[in-house]
């Protein structure tokens, strides 16, 4: 058989004959044009590859010296941070690794947010993304109980418990992922198989699978409008759009610097955070029988577990009201096609009923994972007329800022221990949050929204 | 019809248009259901291997306690099954304020099934007056509280707390029956598991049947 025409010579023209490097190299970095108007907000999809490549890196190196063993495990860690040389190095990167993934994560999806990057056509790569953050949870949730200290021990044991709420398998649910009726070396190993095969394998997938579709539409961009439609050079290149290598490539280098500066930062002279990072119950070893007086997940989950805790039967009749008011709204005035004008009415009163039928335990389960699952259907939640913030009514710019602000304090609740104000300033934040997505529908097309221009609003510099 | 005999050309290339041969459906469909299948029988084992092994099942022996020393007001806390067990000798004055604050509570007679045993189902949940005995797992999400016994006002607790248990993950509060407070997260009492004690009453045995051998 003939070999392929290619175009390169050498060791790269016999490498290209039989594998597609230059093909791929150009398709994905030289010859993909990305909008020529990006700015800071467009380095933290870049900075989260390399916390992903920093985290299975410094991995690698700590499963050489941890133990999976409950017996073990505790002193494992500590053998790491005090006889393995440079070991503290290694596994503070990854203690910090951790909380800037989901910093960086956190601030790509706010810049998804702001500039509509979920709207059509670009609704998959939204949805692998919010994928990913599942899998980051999971990751998180799963290396957190690897260190075997109190909160490690006790995190994992409330976790595995939000599954025995579920009415009906709930309990054997719970029994059956911790492989044991309380948290113990059973469970210990499991996460661990978790934490360093299965999730990661599926993280790496679904990473590539967020770049292929988001390369298959292109990129968005702070001005939401598509180069691709836009004029073309008659090379047929859109003209607002450059080669991600070598503007961007370069350009996330000053990014990379400029993470690398805090990253370090942390490493050095602040790996705890103040507890932050690294909570000081986790120092102390797990202690099956004594939790410790006051236990919060690490920052990145307190948003969500606030909205546990603020789920108490009193705050169950607010959930069953406004199921009942959205089914009536939805049946008068919605604009569901068909039967669906029906259905979801019906499946709203349903709820409102089970909200009373079942423990208010259910439902707090049910609002934290409502919560970051509603993030999926944010592409066909959001009916405004421009994707930008640019071009949307300034009152559209207050409302981000109170989710913004919002989702802060249910973040600073959840590290908090439980009194009776909090909770109620937790319940109002849960509402709040579940009615920025839940309403969005309505509030999303209302105003005057500004014109949107032709082409890329850029000023070279 | 088959696509060997009179859709080939002269060269014998088959048109890459042609529906699917209905004679072979049949035989795909069961290949991919008997494959499937055998997937499926192939995942029981691996989902099996989930469930708590034949070595922690046998875990859950009884374990005995001494409360002789056991002073009125005091709290003793033993492992039982990897959970805490509390056993609390409470003065007269807890076992008096005991049925005051029933409006207060969820379940204040513990009519909910799962977590009180027949024996323990009375004012006092337990089967001695004074004597009490429960998992100290929050049955909100598995937390253990911790004690604060002291009634009155103190920070972080009600101002007419009658002394009972904390819960610090979510804010659960349980009186000295083991009897959680409405409107907080956990929705059942504390879980009463089987016990007795020995003749004397200077012993007890965890995770023991009246019925059974001590």
């Amino acid at each position: 058989m003939a070999e392929k025409n290619v175009e390169t010579t050498g060791l790269l023209g016999w490498v290209d004959r039989r594998f597609p490097l230059t093909s791929m190299i150009k398709e994905h970095m030289s010859e993909y044009y990305a909008p020529k108007n990006f700015n800071f907000w467009y380095f933290f999809g870049s900075l989260a590859l390399l916390v992903l490549v920093i985290q299975i890196v410094t991995g690698i190196f700590l499963v050489m010296s941890y133990k999976p063993d409950a017996r073990f495990a505790f002193e494992s860690v500590e053998y790491i941070m005090r006889e393995v040389p440079g070991g503290w190095f290694i596994r503070y990167m990854h203690s910090t690794g951790a909380s800037m993934f989901f910093v960086v994560v956190y601030l790509h999806m706010l810049r998804g947010l702001f500039y509509g990057s979920y709207r059509k056509p670009r609704e998959l790569v939204w949805i692998f993304g919010v994928a990913i953050f599942l899998c980051l949870m999971g990751e998180a949730f799963f290396g957190y109980l690897l260190p075997w200290g109190q909160m490690s021990y006790w995190g994992a044991q409330v976790i595995v418990n939000l599954f025995s709420a579920i009415p009906f398998i709930g309990p054997e649910l719970s029994l059956w992922i911790r492989g044991d009726y309380v948290v113990s070396d059973a469970t210990l190993n499991r996460f661990f198989a978790f934490h360093v095969i299965a999730i990661p394998l599926v993280l790496i997938g679904l990473v590539v699978a967020h770049i292929l579709a988001l390369h298959e539409v292109g990129s968005n961009n702070p001005d939401g409008v598509e180069i691709k439609q836009g004029p073309k050079d008659k090379y047929g290149r859109p003209v607002d759009g450059i080669p991600f290598h070598p503007y961007y490539s370069v350009h996330d280098m000053v990014g990379v610097a400029g993470f690398l500066i805090v990253f370090a930062a942390i490493i050095f002279f602040g790996p705890e955070m103040g507890g932050y990072f690294l909570e000081y119950n986790n120092f102390i070893p797990a202690d099956p029988l004594k939790t410790p007086p006051h236990i919060a997940p690490v920052w990145y989950f307190t948003p969500f577990y606030t909205m546990l805790r603020a789920t108490t039967s009193d705050f169950t009749w607010v959930l069953a009201a406004a199921a009942l008011i959205a089914a009536v709204a939805l049946f008068i005035k919605g604009r569901l096609p068909g039967i669906w004008r029906v259905i979801v009415p019906v499946i709203l009163l349903a709820v409102a009923v089970l909200l009373k039928v079942f423990d208010a335990k259910f439902w707090g389960v049910v609002s934290m994972g409502g919560a970051v699952v509603i993030l999926f259907f944010l592409p066909w939640l959001d009916h405004s007329p421009v994707k930008s913030i640019r071009y949307r009514p300034n009152w559209h710019k207050v409302l981000y800022a109170i989710f913004i602000i919002n989702f802060l304090i249910l973040g600073w609740l959840g590290t908090q221990p439980v009194t009776p104000t909090y909770t109620l300033m937790g319940q109002v934040g849960t509402v709040i949050y579940l009615a920025f997505f839940l309403l969005m529908p309505v509030w999303s097309r209302l105003g005057t929204f500004k014109p949107v221009p032709d082409r890329v609003t850029f000023h070279a510099h | 019809m088959s696509q060997n005999t009179t859709q080939s050309d002269e060269q014998g290339a088959v048109d890459p248009n042609l529906p699917p041969d209905p004679s072979r459906r049949f035989w795909v469909a069961s290949a991919c259901t008997l494959g499937g299948v055998a997937g499926v029988a192939t995942a029981v084992p691996f989902v099996g291997s989930f469930a708590p092994s034949e070595k922690a099942r046998a875990a859950g022996a009884p374990v005995e306690a001494d409360i002789s020393g056991l002073a009125p007001g005091q709290m003793l806390t033993v492992e039982w099954r990897g959970k805490p067990v509390w056993i609390v000798r409470r003065t007269q004055a807890e076992l008096d304020a005991l049925p005051k604050h029933d409006a207060e509570l969820a379940d204040p007679q513990s009519e909910r099934p799962g977590y009180t045993p027949d024996f323990a189902k009375n004012e006092y949940r337990s089967r001695k007056p004074e004597i009490f005995v429960c998992i100290g797992i929050c049955t909100h999400l598995g937390c253990s509280p911790t004690a604060h016994f002291q009634p009155g006002p103190q920070p972080g607790l009600p101002a007419d707390w009658p002394g009972g248990w904390f819960c610090p993950c979510h804010g659960s509060t349980f009186d000295l029956a083991g009897r959680v407070f409405a409107n907080k997260p956990a929705p059942d009492n504390l879980e009463i598991p089987p016990y007795v004690f020995s003749a004397d009453g200077t012993r007890v045995t965890i995770g023991v049947e009246e019925n059974e051998q001590a």
